[in-house]
């Protein structure tokens, strides 16, 4: 029978980044749809990275940095007492920064595509921006945030490469679904392996169903 | 007492154009601001609500100073005491009607004059409609009485009347005129619409390519003074037609067209879609391009 420690973990894994997502990509956003800053276009091509970045690129990145050797794994090694090599911390860190994109892309683009005369119009209302954010933006891009919410957190249940790097792959701390599988097949258990990958297999696709069903229905703004 | 001097470099699609403005007007007045599409009349707006900077600005209204760039001083458009009509509404999509206009009241204010302007718009059997379920005027309905929820010493009119029909637009100038007189606001309305003007307006102003070309009340500005006429309305040429010696002009003003005759010589000048007074003296019409 197959272990349940790597799918809860995993849930956990994936509740926990998007929640910090969630957070951090709303000012980010409001920020980016518009500030005119200069290296605006760098900021978002950075965001985007991930999508087309190899995983274990990005992990072997994080590696290196997290390492107690290098200058800032050490300095949150001693100032902070945080190991990120091989925790659950650092997955979190490093899921928050490789599923960045399926959380920022669907809200930016929501914020860009209302009219500019929406919150103008709440400014002249007397409204302050949080006011104008919290009462009207956010609640005309609904579709949107629900997309972000979703696609974060299918995408982090779907990590591999990133996992595999930075956390390796220790029980009830490390080791997710899709390593679990990984190493299910290398010593040859088949039917544990199909257990797992049928699991992520329907989650997956309910996930995705889910989203374009909200999207069919509204068509306001793109996933990927 | 208003007062607005403004500069500002617009980029238009036909390049750069230098906005200069300098106005004075008197509270209580309503305000047309004319002209072609690019003239900055929007750009005039947004200054005055302080949506947009004005490069060299300064903008006193009553005793109360609102721009001076000269001091860098600009009173955020939270601060000022204006409503603002966008051309496109801009209605809050998930509020409903009621909604939109309580949103525009303070924290812990009573929502009297919300249930106030609901019935002075005609708006009770809508008002727990989201904007989506509203035709165009109701809309525009809206948009006017969500502008005057803070009671705004200033009333900011972008195009209101654009987007709508003929009927409709009869029907929202008698409510704009109710609530800029009822409310004791200083208005400024854009139009393309002489014919709008003429009803709405004690000033106009008449914009070219960013500056005033002319200003006055509308029947010195589009009339010339040089007519005293029993009469006269302004229209638009929708036909001209031979018919033996004479033209016939049919010209479309307000809800009516207006047939009138003209001489060879006259009529070749005419072309169909010019904007032309009509005016009568005692028996004989005159027919005169603006």
């Amino acid at each position: 029978m197959i272990n349940l420690e790597p799918l809860w973990l995993t849930a956990k894994l994936a509740l926990i980044t998007t929640i910090i997502l969630f957070i951090v990509a709303i000012p980010l956003c409001y920020w980016l749809s518009y500030t005119r800053f200069r290296f605006k276009a760098a900021i978002e091509a950075l965001i985007s990275l991930p999508l087309v970045l190899p995983p274990s690129v990005l992990g072997f990145y994080l590696l290196i940095a997290f390492s107690p050797e290098n200058a800032f794994g050490k300095f949150l090694s001693d100032y902070f007492d945080l190991r990120l090599v091989f925790t659950f911390q650092g997955l979190i860190v490093a899921s928050v920064l490789y599923s960045l994109p399926f959380m920022v892309n669907p809200i930016l683009s929501g914020l860009k595509n209302l009219p500019v005369a929406l919150q103008e119009a709440s400014f002249t209302l007397g409204k302050s921006r949080l006011t104008t954010l919290t009462k009207i933006l956010l609640p005309n891009i609904r579709t949107s945030i629900l997309t972000g919410i979703i696609m974060t957190f299918a995408h982090t249940i779907g990590e591999f490469g990133v996992v595999l790097m930075v956390g390796g792959s220790i029980p009830e701390e490390t080791k997710v679904v899709s390593i679990a599988i990984y190493e299910e097949v290398e010593s040859m258990n088949y039917q544990n392996a199909n257990i797992y990958a049928g699991i992520l297999f329907l989650f997956s696709f309910s996930v995705l169903l889910a989203v374009h069903l909200i999207n069919n229905k509204t068509r306001n703004t793109t996933v990927y | 007492m208003i007062q607005i001097k403004a500069y500002k470099m617009l980029h238009t699609a036909e390049g750069e154009l230098p906005l200069d403005i300098s106005l004075t007007i008197e509270k209580g007045q309503f305000v047309s601001i004319y002209g072609n599409s690019g003239a900055g009349k929007t750009t005039i707006l947004r200054i005055l609500a302080g949506l947009t900077r004005a490069e060299n600005g300064y903008i006193k209204v009553g005793n109360e100073i609102w721009d001076d760039s000269q001091k860098k001083f600009h009173l955020p458009v939270q601060k000022r005491s204006i409503g603002f009509v966008f051309q496109d509404f801009a209605l809050f999509p998930n509020l409903t009607v009621k909604e939109n206009l309580k949103f525009a009241l303070s924290k812990n204010e009573s929502d009297e004059m919300v249930a106030e302007l609901i019935e002075l718009m005609e708006l009770q059997s809508l008002q727990d409609n989201k904007p989506h379920q509203l035709s165009g005027g109701q809309k525009q309905r809206v948009a006017l009485a969500r502008a005057i929820v803070r009671k705004p010493e200033i009333l900011l009119l972008d195009e209101p009347l654009s987007a709508l029909d003929d009927e409709m637009r009869f029907k929202l100038q008698d409510y704009i005129l109710k609530i800029h007189q009822k409310y004791q606001l200083t208005t400024f309305m854009i139009s393309h619409v002489i014919a709008e003007i003429f009803k709405l307006s004690d000033k106009v102003i008449v914009l070219e390519k960013g500056k005033i070309a002319k200003e006055g009340t509308p029947n010195s500005v589009f009339a010339g003074q040089k007519l005293s006429s029993k009469f006269q309305l302004t229209g638009e040429i929708i036909s001209i037609a031979k018919s033996d010696i004479l033209y016939i002009i049919q010209v479309s003003s307000g809800n009516n067209i207006i047939k009138v005759t003209a001489l060879e010589e006259e009529a070749k000048d005419f072309k169909i879609g010019q904007k032309v007074l009509l005016a009568s003296k005692a028996f004989n019409p005159i027919i005169q391009i603006l």
